[in-house]
């Protein structure tokens, strides 16, 4: 997979496309704390879309809103042309989630966890069928299959836990920071993943603290004490930040 | 785990919960040795509940015997004992007892008054020689208990743990289980699943109404087999009535879970209701000897109502119309915890 070659592909692909994320003035209070505070921004669709910020930022809130998981205090989201106040069931069967925290159930194994899944969307058993054995090929887990998924290492289980959230072919996944605690290349390894779920047309909203993995997104929002102070390409940033790379951006707007 | 341990308890809390004294031992100070005293002596050593562990002429060996554990009770015949009961019609024995353990000192009490007193009965007919008088029996009483004519403990106990273990068993996992999600995160990923509400909590009885039954047949099979309880009623009546009474009760489970966020604090919440629940089930005393206020409390207390059914259809045979007022009760009970499980859990925070 090259990566750039790709990514110059993707933008142009994307340019014109409709929206399929629209946030128009999102808060989020509790008590008097403002988690999000006005945000505004929208998500193309095919997109791999950025979210980032320092820890207590706000982003892990605004992605919870987004997938249905919680309340917004004010303001309108759409999510999958879905209003997620009123229709907020309709919205959960277009999307993905995987958490920071992994959770798929430890105690089943990894073909039972899919199973599981499958069957909560309302998945035929032969899709299921069909679809756990590519998605086992391609991750190379066939002789793993029926371990346990709590006696994976971390790098396996996020991966599992990925394939898992698009299993039933979301227009939208959003993954809130899926490459914590992994090495280098299993980092890697996912981000092939997430470009090849792109290329099938799903919408990709990931948070990450990783400056290099900014730079594989096709656009990046830079959040800061619950207000976005940046959303543009990551070239686009960084010229109008004076800087060499993302990790620069960063700095210059959390500070 | 789930089988093994309430099985381990079933066998040995049916042996520890019996009121019953078993064996009293009694310890023997016959300063008297008449043929009276020899009579009383032999009375007591006939009932198949005492047991003799020493005797000697001296009070201070017998209170060291006591003191020792060596024995539960000491009987003291003075000496003059028969002449005195002669002449004077009257005469006394001294009964030392354990006091330790109160209740079981109250039980040794009343066996060995009631072995006296019938030794009493039996002399008073003996020394009075007016024809009279022995036509005046004493009124004697014969009574016959019911459904447990030898007031076999166990029979009576076994059914009331079995309702106890089953409800222990699927009430704490059913409330560990959400509890659970929450702690190890796996609710979330729930939560943005299009899963319905009800769905979900349907998921969550099924498998705990099937390991409590499972739990039930286990039981049932060792107190018939170990036990010998009797099995008048109808199982699949019994089993019927069981899966309602297990929908409230993990409905209560369920719904404690719902509300609370931490392990600790569903242990804190259940253990409270078990205890009092249990306590006023009825499983020792009747609830009918409860006062008016607990009474009314127990309209709430599901163990209460399978108490009474479990025993009414095992060892009564009762049918349906039986315990249709229990059933009934249930069903709505059930319906009432469940709505209140489905309606405070929550997929949005």
């Amino acid at each position: 997979m090259h990566f750039s070659a790709y990514m110059v592909n993707n933008i142009t692909m994307i340019k014109n496309k409709e929206n399929i994320i629209e946030v128009k003035d999102l808060v989020k209070k509790f008590g008097n704390f403002y988690a999000n505070d006005h945000l505004t921004f929208e998500v193309k669709k095919g997109e791999i879309f950025g979210f980032l910020g320092a820890n207590g930022a706000g982003k892990t809130t605004a992605i919870r809103i987004l997938s249905g998981l919680s309340y917004p205090t004010s303001g309108d989201v759409m999510v999958a042309g879905f209003d997620v106040y009123k229709e907020r069931e309709k919205v959960k069967k277009n999307i993905g989630y995987m958490s920071q925290k992994f959770s798929l159930y430890e105690d089943l194994t990894v073909k039972e966890n899919i199973r599981f899944y499958g069957g909560i969307y309302g998945l035929s058993n032969k899709y299921i069928k069909e679809k756990t054995e590519s998605m086992l090929e391609r991750l190379k887990m066939k002789d793993i299959q029926h371990s346990l998924i709590g006696s994976l290492p971390l790098g396996w289980k996020q991966k599992i836990a990925f394939s898992v959230a698009i299993f039933h072919n979301p227009k939208i996944v959003f993954l809130d920071e899926p490459t914590g605690g992994v090495d280098p290349i299993t980092r890697r390894d996912f981000w092939e993943m997430i470009y090849e779920a792109s290329n099938n047309g799903i919408t990709v909203f990931v948070t990450t603290h990783y400056m290099d993995e900014a730079e594989y997104c096709d656009r990046v929002s830079i959040m800061d004490r619950g207000k976005i102070e940046g959303l543009d390409t990551p070239g686009g940033l960084k010229k109008r930040f004076k800087s060499n790379n993302m990790d620069e951006v960063f700095l210059k707007i959390a500070r | 785990m789930i089988f093994g341990i309430p099985i381990i308890q079933l066998v040995v809390l049916v042996h520890a919960a019996t009121l019953e004294m078993k064996s009293i031992d009694m310890y023997i100070v016959d300063n008297d040795l008449s043929s009276m005293s020899y009579e009383l002596i032999s009375k007591f050593k006939g009932s198949s509940f005492y047991n003799i562990s020493g005797s000697s002429f001296s009070m201070d060996k017998a209170n060291k015997a006591i003191e020792k554990n060596q024995t539960d009770l000491i009987l003291h015949i003075p000496s003059g004992f028969e002449r005195k009961l002669i002449r004077e019609n009257e005469s006394k024995v001294q009964l030392l007892i354990d006091g330790i353990n109160g209740t079981a000192a109250s039980l040794i009490n009343a066996y060995s008054t009631s072995v006296i007193s019938d030794f009493n009965r039996n002399i008073i007919v003996d020394l009075t020689q007016m024809p009279a008088i022995k036509n005046m029996n004493p009124i004697k009483m014969e009574e016959s208990y019911w459904y447990n004519p030898e007031l076999n403990y166990k029979i009576y106990m076994l059914p009331g743990i079995l309702v106890i273990l089953v409800t222990i068993i699927s009430m704490f996992l059913a409330a560990m289980n959400i509890v659970r999600e929450k702690e190890i995160g796996t609710i979330e990923q729930l939560n943005v699943t299009p899963i319905r509400k009800f769905e979900f909590i349907i998921g969550k009885l099924v498998p705990f109404i099937v390991i409590a039954l499972f739990e039930l047949a286990f039981g049932l099979l060792i107190g018939k087999i170990f036990f010998h309880i009797p099995i008048v009623g109808s199982l699949g009546l019994l089993f019927g009535f069981t899966i309602i009474y297990l929908l409230v009760v993990l409905g209560i489970g369920l719904f404690i879970s719902a509300i609370s966020s931490t392990q600790q604090q569903v242990m804190f919440i259940s253990f409270f209701f078990m205890l009092v629940f249990i306590l006023m089930s009825g499983i020792f005393t009747p609830t009918e000897s409860m006062p008016v206020w607990a009474q009314r409390i127990n309209v709430i207390n599901p163990f209460y109502y399978f108490m009474r059914v479990i025993r009414m259809i095992l060892l009564k045979g009762s049918g349906f119309w039986d315990i249709s007022y229990e059933f009934f009760s249930l069903l709505i009970y059930a319906a009432i915890m469940l709505s209140l499980a489905v309606w405070r859990y929550r997929k949005v925070a």
